[in-house]
């Protein structure tokens, strides 16, 4: 990571701490807000987050590694989380899952070369009435078809700095 | 987007939950208490425990540190029925939960949303925001002098097992979310070791109900075990999914025919972690003296495959196990296994029952309910479904995966 990248982060998190308070509770939604703005929660940011709650930085990789929307692993700056559960399977997600491994050109689990994308399962998430569900980022997606997952891939290719500076302000209201 | 859900007319929607806190906040704390166990509401998140009771064990307590946080981590497998009372009833729940800060004493209250709801977060902040300029929330609540109580939500981060209290208690001080031993119970030491009262959403939208409308007409639904009206998510297999609002008792035929699934071979109440009930016993009725749920209803149409139904609940709870203790997260991956191998149709019948007795051991050894329940599901399925299930060849599995 490049100094000044780490100093941003650094910045970045002093500023959480000032205003969540340095104390554990804020870790959650410190880890969310880098997760969010920095697509990831590299080795670098958990030990600056630990510096700045007084903890230990295993910590913080333990609790990062425990939240499916926390994992540390870096990520696009839109993440295509597709409802694999019951309700959803019955629905029909199986063929929305080949649409969009095919229409993103990733498998699950697989993030985008231009690092904009990444494909994931999510588990049941409250659309089981509207299936298949999906969500990209906190944008709701029901009632998907492989032709609205051409749609949606569209937009994830068109709209991508839209959608970031959408997640920018829904942030700590 | 659209999160618009189709149902029948909830009762919520007819109902002031401020003239309930009005009138509960006229009312002395011992008889806030009073009345909700006097309604005989239990909670609405599917265990079932008496509210009134968790509110009076919390409110005995000394101190004047306590919590009320309500269970907005809805992550039961075909559960939806709180995204909709959050989206559209959201004043019930706050009027919900400030009366229960009244009735124990406490300060704040705290909202967990899950993480796959962050969408509603915006919305609900703006509610909170209405409140609180219109004397609801923040200081002298209502008008009562001395009694502040204010209002947060808080953020998941995509962990169904946040659902159990403790866990979800865990999540909210900052830690990886496992439960914890219990006793002490949260009523006594819950939220930074204070008396909390974890509630479900509909549960505290409820309560805010009974205050609004009276114990009589609260007590009017439902049975003389399981009072009220209760929200069921209904998904699968029928013609109209959707949030609906039946009295406790009603049978699982009757709800069926409601929402156009009649045909259905079984259904799945309660989620991945409830019970599979087969057309044979569709004459049973939803309730908690026979089947407790927190609402949820999958429906499985006549052509389902129920392995691959247990396959996909399976998966789910060796996801989502938190694995801390064995029975659990290594029961879940045996189960897991052996559906696998059923599915392959290699998988002999002795090895079946160990699976009954490990699931036994599952129920009583595992610390909370995600193992307690996780394998009932499976088991309920191979009981009923047996047949169908023992009859497979691995050229049947070929071909079907083939197809």
């Amino acid at each position: 990571m490049l100094v000044t990248q780490q100093e941003q982060l650094r910045a970045d998190v002093t500023a959480l701490v000032d205003k969540l308070g340095p104390g554990r509770s804020s870790l959650i939604p410190i880890l969310q807000d880098v997760k969010r703005n920095h697509h990831g929660i590299d080795t670098d940011a958990m030990q600056i987050v630990a510096d700045l709650l007084d903890i230990h930085p295993v910590e913080v990789y333990s609790v990062a590694t425990f939240y499916a929307f926390l994992s540390p692993t870096a990520q696009g700056e839109l993440v295509v989380r597709l409802c694999r559960t019951v309700s959803c399977e019955l629905a029909g997600k199986d063929a929305i899952a080949r649409a969009l491994e095919s229409e993103l050109g990733i498998a699950f689990g697989e993030t985008s070369e231009d690092g904009r994308v990444t494909l994931e399962w999510a588990n049941c998430m409250g659309m089981c009435d509207q299936g298949p569900a999906l969500l990209v980022n906190d944008r709701v997606y029901t009632r998907v078809t492989p032709e609205t997952v051409r749609e949606i891939a569209a937009e994830c290719r068109a709209a991508h700095s839209g959608h970031a500076a959408e997640r920018r302000e829904g942030y700590l209201v | 987007m659209s999160i618009q859900t189709q149902g029948n007319t909830l009762s919520f929607a007819a109902i002031d939950g401020d003239a309930g806190l009005k009138a509960a906040l006229a009312m002395k704390r011992a008889d806030i208490i009073d009345t909700v166990a006097d309604s005989g509401m239990k909670g609405r998140g599917g265990a079932g425990f008496p509210t009134g009771m968790k509110w009076n064990f919390a409110g005995a307590q000394k101190g004047d540190r306590k919590y009320i946080i309500c269970n907005a981590d809805e992550g039961e497998p075909g559960t939806f029925k709180d995204r909709v009372i959050l989206t559209e009833f959201a004043d019930l729940v706050f009027a919900g939960m400030t009366i229960a800060g009244r009735a124990i004493g406490a300060k704040e209250g705290i909202v967990y949303l899950r993480g796959e709801y962050s969408y509603l977060r915006s919305p609900l902040n703006a509610v909170i925001k209405k409140r609180r300029a219109a004397g609801l929330l923040g200081k002298d609540v209502g008008g009562v002098k001395g009694f502040d109580f204010d209002i947060i939500v808080a953020l998941g981060a995509g962990a169904y097992i946040c659902g159990e209290e403790t866990a979800l208690i865990e999540s909210l001080e900052g830690f990886r979310g496992e439960p914890r031993n219990r006793p002490p119970f949260p009523v006594v030491a819950g939220y930074r070791y204070a008396p909390t009262v974890v509630n479900n959403v509909e549960t505290l939208a409820s309560a805010a109900c009974i205050f609004a409308k009276g114990i009589d007409w609260f007590k009017s639904f439902g049975t003389d075990r399981s009072t009220g009206f209760k929200l069921f998510s209904i998904s699968g297999d029928c013609e109209k999914p959707g949030v609906y609002e039946f009295p406790f008792g009603i049978t699982v035929a009757d709800l069926l025919k409601e929402v156009g699934g009649s045909d259905a071979k079984a259904v799945q109440i309660g989620g991945a972690s409830g019970v599979c009930v087969p057309q044979a016993q569709f004459a049973r009725q939803m309730a908690f003296e026979d089947i407790p749920t927190g609402g949820s209803v999958m429906v499985f149409g006549p052509q389902r495959d129920m392995l691959a139904v247990a396959h996909n609940f399976l998966e789910f709870f060796v996801d989502e196990s938190c694995g801390q203790c064995t029975p659990c997260r290594v029961g879940n991956t045996k189960m897991l296994e052996a559906a696998e191998q059923l599915r392959e149709g290699a998988c002999p019948a002795a090895y079946i029952a160990e699976l009954r007795e490990l699931s036994g051991t599952m129920q009583v050894a595992s610390k909370c309910g995600l193992g307690q329940t996780s394998s009932v599901a499976f088991m309920s399925i191979l009981e009923h479904f047996g047949d169908e299930i023992m009859s497979r060849t691995p050229q049947a599995e070929t071909a079907r995966s083939g197809a």
